[in-house]
């Protein structure tokens, strides 16, 4: 029996050995003070150094927790076992939060800067006045193809989608709502609608696109472009932008008949226990300076006026596919939140179109 | 005969490439200047630097290891006497709805053990983080245990169990110096089953977290959206590298201090 | 009596988790799957499912995949754990084993993706030997092989076991009596190592059936099965009444596969 006791006495060494290391590490990083701000944000999404820059400024020490969708996080704010000060959510989903009175309402005597954001970008349907949510990144969703493969310029239109030349070769984002949206879009409807005709339009719309379709994936359509599995994808601006990033073949478009225009803004859940040092966290990412860095780091559009015009590489502003002139793309239309009901709806109609 | 066993071994090379060649893979590009896993631009340190430097990072790592280590401990120990007890158990049909009630857990998908498990935390009032991270790793991984240990269970010979019960034994001394020897392989297999369930959980581990505790899987899934860096990649490659030295580390010295022993009590096997 | 208490103190532990961990989410997943997304009890979710032919579908094509990867896994394993234990060094080759299951699924997929895709190294081989460039990834021969590595470990384990406790004398005694490598396999290993094969289908059969990220990473969505559906009713529809259903029929189809692999241990009283 020796070998088990001796393999088990390994394991319990190895354990304490770790238990001390850990011990070691939360007290050399923990500054003295015992005042946390909780961050629930998307994995990598914020330069890390701002937080380390944060935590020195204010003394408050940050706990950096990270979700990988809406729906999750929403899960876990909504249980409410863990007390998150600051949550970053997208629009649709802040929309769904404030009608669950899941969220605090913004104090703005404690917010400064509110003034260097881009003024369309405020005020916006899912969020009217602000009450609740300051824009962190935005986007939209467009397609991107590879000039090697597919003529340049060739391909201005989400209808373009269903030219017969592309058969076998597109890749689609794994989303209901992007889908039928850009479908609907494609067909001259909004991409909130809930007439079911035109829902029923759209998948018979939809169910032709299927014969061009190679495969629908999520977030690993950055690697299969850059690796130039396919010629076309569907997918977001964000992502669009460090593909290019990684393969200068790659070019991104934002569609004729318009698109959905995304939000990732930062919200403060009910549960917050740190009310003062989150309006601080959101001042400190407000500042211009800030934001820009952030930017640069994440590679996404900034919402930050003074930002673009003064501190962001002037390059990477003046590129019109990520940093439109809002006045002359029409149709960019933010998601609502449809109801339990239409989500489902949405999805039955994507799920029978990928089981084709 | 030779030339049976060099084609096996053959076959089995290849088993064994197959089963490396992505780790290799992986290994190879974390050494990659350019930033994505295909194409090899040139050498660079870089992403290793980036690691060392990422204390957060590190203590996720940290915690991660304890959490697996600690887990699959205690669900061995637990599923084992559970695999015993089920042996033992006289009823057929009993021991037929204990089997079917193990392996529930393992067909439910992760999404459905995670959410319930929080369901059932909050409900409990009890507080997330990393206790209740590790009960629910403790709890998906038991039925693999028992999974494992129980082919080893039905090959002991009865009549050794008998033997030892006619001179005496209780059912301590049985359990300690006629079964436990005799499924160790099993247990061993449950053990690193176990800590293998713990290290890939993502699902399971984010519902029911909280207050600052994170796994390395949940980093790395949550990290999927803005493209996993090859940071990830260099530092996989260390922990490959420092479990690969541990397990042949651990391997000789067990062998060495076998024969120590073989050599000291003069016994020829 | 001191061994019937032994036994109970024993099962204790056991007991306690599946009253808290499985009867207690299961009966958690039973109520849910009664409530529609209003939260009102009804039974329209496991209507749905038996009268929607997307769900059947789906519920047929995770059977055949889940059942040809464990077949697939079951072919390469068998061999290779069976050549294993009649090598040295053994439990070295058994953490070589496992050794790789401890890099991120993740990571693994990603790396496979590099491999398999029109640039990777696998096209450039079949590019150099005038093969030619060949679509890999999306493919069900693709979907499969990454999903057969995944599971290999969780099926060679056991079966490397239930060789390694063959009593030696057994195989001995075969070859005493004049029968060659492969009728001592037929006739001795294999009919006595079928516990470890049972646990090996069981570790490999019913996770398979609800693969789901594999199915998109690799597969592209062109093979849904019944986890895809239960992740996306969780995670994205928000519907946990459907998600909870399939769920259940999930644990449904598992007993049957029990029923049919007939794991009840059976004491050998005797026998050898």
């Amino acid at each position: 029996m020796n070998r088990l006791l001796q393999f088990m006495g390994t394991v319990v060494v190895f354990i304490l050995l770790l238990l001390g290391v850990n011990l070691y590490l939360s007290h050399s990083s923990g500054a003295a003070t015992s005042d946390t701000l909780t961050i629930y944000n998307w994995g990598d999404y914020i330069d890390p150094d701002l937080i380390t820059e944060f935590e020195e400024e204010s003394g408050l020490k940050v706990v950096y927790e990270t979700f990988d969708s809406n729906e999750a996080m929403y899960t876990k704010v909504q249980q409410g076992g863990t007390k998150y000060d600051i949550v970053v959510p997208s629009e649709y989903m802040i929309e769904r939060m404030i009608d669950e009175d899941l969220l605090h309402p913004l104090d703005y005597a404690q917010i400064e800067g509110m003034e260097h954001l881009v003024p369309e970008f405020l005020d916006l349907s899912f969020d009217p006045g602000n009450q609740y949510s300051v824009p962190y990144f935005w986007g939209t969703l467009g397609l991107i193809y590879n000039d090697k493969l597919i003529e340049e310029g060739s391909i201005t239109s989400w209808a373009d989608l269903w030219n017969p030349e592309y058969s076998d070769r597109l890749m689609l984002i794994d989303g209901a709502r992007e889908i039928l949206g850009l479908t609907l879009q494609s067909l001259g409807y909004s991409l909130n609608t809930k007439d079911l005709n035109e829902l029923a339009e759209a998948e018979a719309k939809l169910s032709e696109l299927a014969p061009n379709v190679k495969a629908i994936v999520a977030d690993e359509i950055k690697m299969y472009m850059i690796e130039e599995e396919a010629p076309i994808a569907v997918t977001f601006s964000g992502e669009a932008a460090d593909m290019m990033w990684e393969n200068e073949n790659l070019h991104y478009v934002l569609p004729e008949e318009g698109s959905n225009l995304w939000f990732d803004s930062i919200v403060i859940p009910k549960t917050a226990q740190n009310i003062s040092g989150a309006h601080e966290f959101i001042s400190f990412m407000l500042r211009p300076e800030n934001a820009a860095l952030n930017a640069e780091y994440i590679d996404y559009s900034s919402p930050n006026q003074t930002a673009i015009e003064e501190f962001i590489d002037e390059e990477v502003v003046s590129d019109e596919q990520f940093y439109p002139n809002l006045a002359d793309v029409e149709h960019l239309e933010v998601y609502k939140n449809l109801g339990l009901e239409y989500i489902g709806i949405y999805n039955d109609i994507f799920l029978k179109f990928k089981m084709k | 005969m030779t030339e049976k066993m060099k084609w096996s071994k053959l076959y089995l090379f290849f088993v064994f490439i197959l089963l490396y060649t992505p780790i290799f893979y992986l290994i190879l590009f974390s050494f990659n200047e350019g930033g994505t896993m295909n194409h090899f631009t040139g050498f660079t340190l870089e992403h290793y630097s980036t690691v060392l430097q990422d204390s957060r990072l590190i203590q996720i790592v940290v915690q991660t290891l304890l959490l697996a280590l600690l887990s699959s401990l205690i669900s061995s120990i637990i599923g084992t006497l559970g695999a015993i007890g089920i042996y033992y158990v006289k009823n057929v049909r009993t021991q037929e709805v204990l089997l079917n009630a193990n392996n529930i857990l393992l067909v439910s998908p992760d999404v459905i053990i995670g959410s319930s498990f929080l369901l059932l935390f909050t409900i409990v009032g009890f507080q997330l983080g990393f206790v209740s991270v590790l009960l629910a790793h403790i709890a998906f991984s038991i039925p693999i245990v028992v999974l494992m240990v129980l082919p080893s269970l039905e090959e002991i010979n009865p009549s050794m169990l008998k033997a030892a019960e006619d001179l005496g034994a209780n059912g301590f001394q049985i359990l300690w110096h006629v079964i436990l020897p005799n499924i160790l392989p099993g247990i061993l297999s449950g053990f690193f089953m176990a800590f293998t369930y713990s290290l890939d959980d993502f699902a399971v581990t984010f519902f029911v977290t909280g207050n600052g505790f994170t796994t390395l899987a949940v980093e790395i899934y949550s990290r999927a959206r803005r493209g996993v860096s090859l940071e990830i990649n260099a530092l996989s490659a260390l922990l490959f590298i420092a479990s690969l030295l541990l397990v042949l580390g651990y391997y000789y010295l067990s062998i060495y201090s076998r024969r120590m022993k073989k050599v000291k009590r003069g016994v020829a096997e | 009596m001191n061994k019937k208490s032994t036994q109970s103190t024993m099962l204790f532990p056991y007991v306690l988790w599946l009253a808290l961990f499985v009867f207690a989410p299961l009966l958690l997943l039973i109520y849910q799957s009664l409530l529609n997304i209003d939260g009102q009890f009804t039974i329209e979710n496991i209507v749905t499912y038996f009268t929607s032919a997307t769900y059947i579908t789906m519920t047929i094509q995770s059977f055949i995949f889940a059942g040809f990867i464990t077949a697939v896994t079951l072919l390469v394993s068998y061999p290779a754990a069976y050549v294993l234990t009649r090598t040295e060094h053994k439990e070295l080759w058994r953490m070589l084993l496992i050794l790789p299951t401890w890099i991120n699924i993740l990571l693994k997929a990603y790396a496979f993706i590099g491999i398999l895709s029109q640039s990777g190294p696998v096209n450039e081989f079949l590019e150099t030997i005038g093969i030619g460039h060949q679509q890999i990834l999306f493919t069900n021969f693709s979907f499969i092989l990454v999903a057969t590595y995944i599971e290999l470990p969780f099926m060679m384990m056991p079966i490397m076991n239930a060789i390694n406790e063959i009593d030696p004398s057994l195989i001995k005694a075969s070859h005493d009596l004049g029968a060659n490598e492969w009728e001592t396999l037929r006739n001795i290993i294999i009919p006595l190592s079928m516990n470890g094969v049972r646990s090996g289908i069981q570790a490999v059969f019913i996770p398979s059936l609800s693969l789901f990220m594999l199915t998109r990473l690799i597969g592209g969505n062109r093979v849904i099965t019944l986890g895809t559906a239960i992740e996306q009713h969780f995670l994205v529809t928000q519907n946990w009444g459907m998600g909870s259903t399939i769920g259940i029929v999930l644990v449904v189809l598992m007993f049957i596969v029990m029923k049919l692999t007939n794991n009840t241990p059976t004491r050998k009283r005797g026998g050898r």
